[in-house]
């Protein structure tokens, strides 16, 4: 798939992210928009999954252990085909799939559940390590966010990811610098990230993560690198798309009312159409 | 008594892992650092490549585990209980439970038995954090031939189960060709009609010690095995509350929300009869030996027998 089709692919995933939002009047819209590239690079082009193989077990893993960004997740599984595109109007609604955060027990296609920061890390790490154990090519992919690394389970998962060499495992820190108190760099910084990674014998590739060709040149790096596991610290915005929203952290976790709605959409929907005349 | 047969179930434990590995390829071993303690290291012995130590680290090898299991594994994890139930209950309440992947917590040292090492590692409390796990199964055994049988159920189970283990010897009283373990069934092992005593785990053996001092005295009671803590025999415990109208709970655990608490739940709504709860009472345990601190706690035959004695008194 060309950059111009993931772009405009990328435009419908945010207008999911915002509509699923919205129509819940909650959940978390920053931490979706900083991502939705690498979602939709993902689901599209690196991932070895889709809607038929939700079920193979030589499918690629994808975990969203940022199990906040679920608005982001499920809106590129609609577009990808994984649910009609109708049900995002269910987040977080009584009796939905689309719970605030993902569960396999809800939604198919799911690879594990996460909302719990730290957590979904391990399990990726475990899927990686079952497919070393059984000698089976599929990759395993986790999302973490900036300020999930705080988390001391992260780097217990690092740890032993590193120390066996799990190659067929590739992190991507969501850098949007933000967190629900601020910018992570005021409230306890995990920086220097990229270092970190390196110190537990990761590969480290520094992007910018709302560009697909580099998010393209570092998953492609991450197949190549043989006997360690790769760590894509990708640089992004908060509320990516949005221009109210983007480096504001009081959009990690608020719903927009309909007059800003509207003004998302329309944002969205000219930056699609300028696409279009590409 | 000191011709009968002791064993550890931390050492069943072990035994049963290396076996059902043989018999089950899907089983992988996890452990954090003490493997020579939980016994895994016989598994270790046996099927080097399918046992895993993910350092000290315990809650990055509960996630491990049920990462493990999305793929079709079915992970034993293991360490002490104050690390498996206590540091990662969080885990396991929303990467294990949550889920409900196919995850075996094999959790040893559990109780007051740790003994010297004292209150920090003396963990009381797994039997309540545990139980309120939605669809989370919770087995105590009494014995070296339960505590196997355990291991087996819990790897013919589909989803997840937490196993209990104790650090020191314990007679082996299941040892008889009648013996049949299923998970929620509990056993009477001897019938009665003044009192019942419910017990679990190590208090198993106690109570049945109670039970022939209490005979001595002319008390007739009726000691059940509740090995399975979760899901509860309530049947088997309403029938004999209605036969005896009394009711003891002896468990190696706080008397808050364990076997004790299962009990009364159970009995208020579909019964309701007097209940005494023997346990640890809400207190930290200490060092001593596991025998002394048995004693201590009364949680052995004779503490039992004297806490009947008073309950039947009131």
């Amino acid at each position: 798939m060309d950059k111009l089709t993931l772009q405009k692919k990328a435009v419908q995933v945010r207008k999911n992210i915002l509509t699923g939002v919205y129509s819940a009047q909650a959940g978390h819209p920053g931490g979706s928009l900083s991502a939705a590239d690498i979602l939709t690079y993902l689901y599209f082009e690196e991932l070895n999954t889709s809607p038929e193989m939700a079920n193979d077990p030589d499918r690629d893993r994808f975990v969203l252990s940022k199990g906040h960004a679920a608005p982001g997740l499920y809106a590129v599984m609609a577009v990808r085909g994984y649910f009609p595109e109708e049900e995002i109007k269910t987040l977080r609604k009584l009796g939905s799939r689309l719970q605030g955060h993902p569960s396999i027990q809800y939604l198919p296609g799911v690879d594990m559940s996460t909302g719990s920061l730290g957590q979904g890390y391990s399990a990726a790490v475990g899927m990686a390590l079952s497919a070393k154990l059984d000698q089976k090519a599929y990759r395993t992919y986790v999302l973490l966010g900036d300020g999930e690394i705080e988390e001391g389970q992260v780097w217990e998962a690092s740890m032993f990811a590193g120390y066996h060499q799990l190659d067929n495992l590739c992190v991507i820190v969501d850098n949007n610098n933000l967190q629900i108190d601020g910018p992570i760099d005021t409230v306890c910084s995990p920086y220097p990230i990229d270092q970190k990674f390196e110190a537990f014998n990761f590969h480290v590739i520094n992007i910018d993560g709302n560009d697909f060709d580099q998010i393209a040149a570092a998953f492609a790096e991450a197949k190549t690198v043989k006997g360690m596991p790769t760590a894509i610290i990708a640089h992004t915005v908060k509320g990516r798309g949005v221009s109210y929203m983007e480096n504001n952290a009081a959009w990690h976790g608020t719903a927009p009312n309909t007059e800003q709605y509207e003004q998302a959409m329309a944002e969205l929907t000219k930056a699609g159409e300028a696409l279009c005349q590409m | 008594m000191s011709d009968v047969k002791k064993i550890a179930t931390r050492d069943s434990y072990g035994a049963a892992l290396a076996e059902l590995g043989a018999e089950y390829p899907q089983i992988v071993v996890l452990d954090a650092d003490l493997s020579a303690s939980t016994r895994t290291s016989v598994f270790k012995k046996a099927l080097p490549d399918r046992h895993i130590n993910c350092g000290i680290a315990e809650a990055n090898m509960a996630g491990i585990a049920a990462g493990l299991a999305t793929t079709g594994k079915i992970p034993f994890m293991s360490s002490f209980a104050m690390f498996a139930a206590g540091r990662c209950f969080e885990q396991i309440r929303n990467s294990i439970g949550y889920p409900h992947l196919n995850v075996k917590i094999g959790a040893t040292h559990a109780g007051v038995t740790v003994g010297e090492d004292g209150a920090s590692h003396e963990c009381i409390e797994d039997i309540a954090l545990m139980r309120t796990i939605p669809g989370m199964v919770i087995l105590n055994p009494s014995d070296d031939v339960e505590a196997r049988a355990c291991a087996r159920a819990a790897v013919e189970h589909e989803g997840p189960v937490y196993m209990r283990f104790g650090r020191s010897k314990v007679p082996v009283i299941n040892d008889r060709p009648d013996y049949h373990f299923e998970i929620g069934k509990g056993t009477v092992i001897r019938e009665g009609k003044d009192v019942t005593i419910v017990a679990t785990g190590l208090c198993v053996d106690s109570a049945v010690t109670a039970g022939k001092l209490l005979e001595a005295d002319g008390i007739d009671a009726e000691i059940i095995n509740i090995c399975t803590i979760k899901p509860l025999d309530e049947e088997l415990i309403v029938a004999s509350a209605k036969k005896t109208g009394k009711v003891l709970t002896a468990e190696e655990h706080s008397i808050i929300g364990g076997l004790g608490g299962a009990v009364c739940e159970c009995l208020s709504e579909h019964y309701p009869v007097p209940v005494k709860r023997v346990g640890v009472p809400d207190v930290f345990g200490q060092s001593g030996t596991a025998d002394q601190l048995m004693a201590y706690y009364g949680l052995d035959g004779q503490g039992i027998y004297q806490s009947v004695k008073s309950f039947l008194q009131q």
